[in-house]
């Protein structure tokens, strides 16, 4: 099963109820996924920082102190928010490859979630309301944000295997479905040394848009090409900073409502998943037509 | 008229209440309030009573119909009146995939558009979509009769038997062993009454006919991989 949600705001003095909004769609979605939930928003970006989201299952002990090191390590400044068992760093745009590097050695035990100058990602097991309590997911703003409740089938229940996944810089794919090609994939990108971390299929996906994209694909075209090279059900949501994008496989049996208004463009794997959104019932409401990907621009 | 409203009552306790009426109930009228997506609403009716769902609805609405007349003033998610078997089911808006899935009597009237397998495996029901339909409808279909009075989708009537199959417009690709068949005076009598219960203004004139060319009933060897 699994459920996605998505909310793509066109009004801006919407952003503030961003996160709002999202939680109560996700929790919607809780008997479509009721093990592992995760939260893409694009927030506020820092002229010339950017955001490094990090997870730590010992975070009172790995986080303590990792302002201070991490800031010798790089021998510059950094700002630190700490949220649960997720921390976001706000890094200097030029320092970040640097940081990753020094990070891996000073805590080798935290898990990076995502890199990008707007994007964080929260994800942990659990039930969505534990999680997005957790996270205080409700009180977050932000442009768009793409939620997702898991009901694992491919691989273990743990936080690396729950969505969204980071596909590269800003970019975040969520999926539901399974694929069933992922292993013979997943030899062949790591030939191509794409670092993938475990044995989900969905964590290929992901790898295999990010390979796309560095061979030089859009987005979209690498959502077009994943329909040729990617084997068995999926209706994947990706988010980008300034975009969200839809695409089902061409059979179509995962479920997806999207619904459109002048204030945002919204996705459900139900209709349940919309019905509190403001004038729901004057939106334009449709399902995707399989094989066609779908984009909206700020 | 009957009230319910789910906002405020149990999707259970409705389907109860619903379930608890038979031919010789006086509370023939029901409506629906506050839906808002809720799979399974007025799932397993077998009674002559009328229900109106006041919104749309999530999966499996209306399923295993017998007897009863349901509309839904919205649109239904996936498997409206899946494998219904008699009675009525009307959806105002838009249906999702594979709606009236295996029915085996009865009619389910579309006012808008219906998904991909709208259809699939009918067994006798009489299925009218005034908008157009997804890919892969009427896979398998057995018997009863689907109008299309708009387009249907790649693969229509893919390994179907002898269900009829009747689109006013375009047929992006017929499924394998499905063919355009001859329209003779009685499809056209069964289309005009199919129409005229479903409210549609389209004229059977209009209509194509397709169904199965019947080469898959029998084991060919040069079909076998």
């Amino acid at each position: 099963m699994c459920g996605i949600v998505g909310l793509f705001l066109k009004d801006k003095s919407m952003e503030p109820e961003l996160g709002a909004l999202l939680t109560d769609m996700l929790i919607t979605m809780t008997d479509r996924g009721p093990d592992s939930a995760g939260i893409a928003i694009y927030g506020s970006e820092v002229p010339d920082n950017a955001k490094l989201t990090v997870q730590s299952d010992t975070p009172e002990t790995d986080f303590l102190d990792l302002k201070s090191e991490l800031e010798k390590a790089i021998q510059g400044g950094l700002k630190i928010r700490v949220q649960s068992t997720h921390a976001v760093l706000e890094i200097q745009a030029d320092q970040m490859s640097k940081a990753r590097i020094a990070l891996k050695s000073i805590r080798p035990n935290i898990r990076v979630m995502s890199t990008g100058e707007s994007l964080e990602i929260y994800k942990e097991v659990g039930l969505p309301k534990d999680v997005a309590s957790r996270f205080n997911l409700k009180n977050m703003s932000g442009s768009h944000g793409i939620g997702h409740t898991r009901m694992a089938t491919e691989s273990a229940v743990t936080t690396m295997g729950a969505h969204p996944f980071n596909t590269g810089i800003d970019q975040c794919l969520v999926h539901n479905g399974s694929l069933s090609n992922h292993n013979s994939l997943r030899r062949k990108l790591r030939r191509d040394g794409v670092h993938i971390e475990t044995e989900n299929d969905t964590e290929v996906g992901a790898a295999y848009i990010t390979w796309k994209m560095q061979q030089g694909s859009s987005l979209g075209e690498a959502l077009e090409s994943s329909l040729d090279d990617l084997d068995g059900f999926f209706t994947f949501v990706v988010g980008t900073k300034d975009g969200f994008g839809v695409v089902r496989d061409p059979i179509a049996c995962k479920p997806a409502v999207m619904a459109e208004t002048d204030q945002y463009v919204a996705f459900g794997s139900e209709y349940r998943a919309l019905v509190n959104l403001p004038s729901i019932g004057n939106a334009k409401i449709w399902e995707p037509e399989p094989a066609t990907v779908y984009f909206w621009k700020h | 008229m009957q009230n319910y409203d789910l906002a405020t009552g149990s999707l259970r306790e409705l389907n109860e209440t619903l379930h608890a009426q038979n031919h010789n109930t006086n509370q023939t009228a029901w409506e629906i309030e506050n839906p808002k997506g809720a799979h399974a609403i007025a799932c397993g009716l077998d009674a002559p009573i009328e229900v109106t769902v006041k919104g749309s609805t999530g999966y499996y609405s209306a399923g295993m119909n017998q007897q009863a007349t349901v509309n839904i003033t919205g649109s239904a998610g996936p498997g409206v009146a899946e494998n219904m078997m008699s009675g009525k089911v009307v959806i105002d808006g838009d249906a999702s995939q594979y709606a009236g899935a295996t029915g085996h009597g009865g009619l389910l009237v579309i006012k808008g558009n219906a998904s991909s397998r709208c259809g699939i495996s009918m067994k006798g029901i009489n299925i009218v979509v005034h908008g157009s339909i997804g890919h892969m409808s009427a896979f398998m279909a057995q018997s009863g009769n689907l109008v299309v009075c708009g387009d249907a989708g790649d693969a229509l009537g893919d390994s179907c038997y002898e269900a009829r199959l009747f689109v006013r417009g375009s047929v992006k690709s017929l499924g394998a062993d499905c063919e355009q068949k001859e329209m003779r005076a009685e499809h056209l009598e069964i289309l005009k009454a199919l129409l005229a219960e479903s409210e549609s203004d389209a004229k059977p004139e209009e209509f194509k006919r397709y169904g199965s060319a019947r080469n898959l009933y029998n084991f060919n060897i040069d079909n076998a991989y």
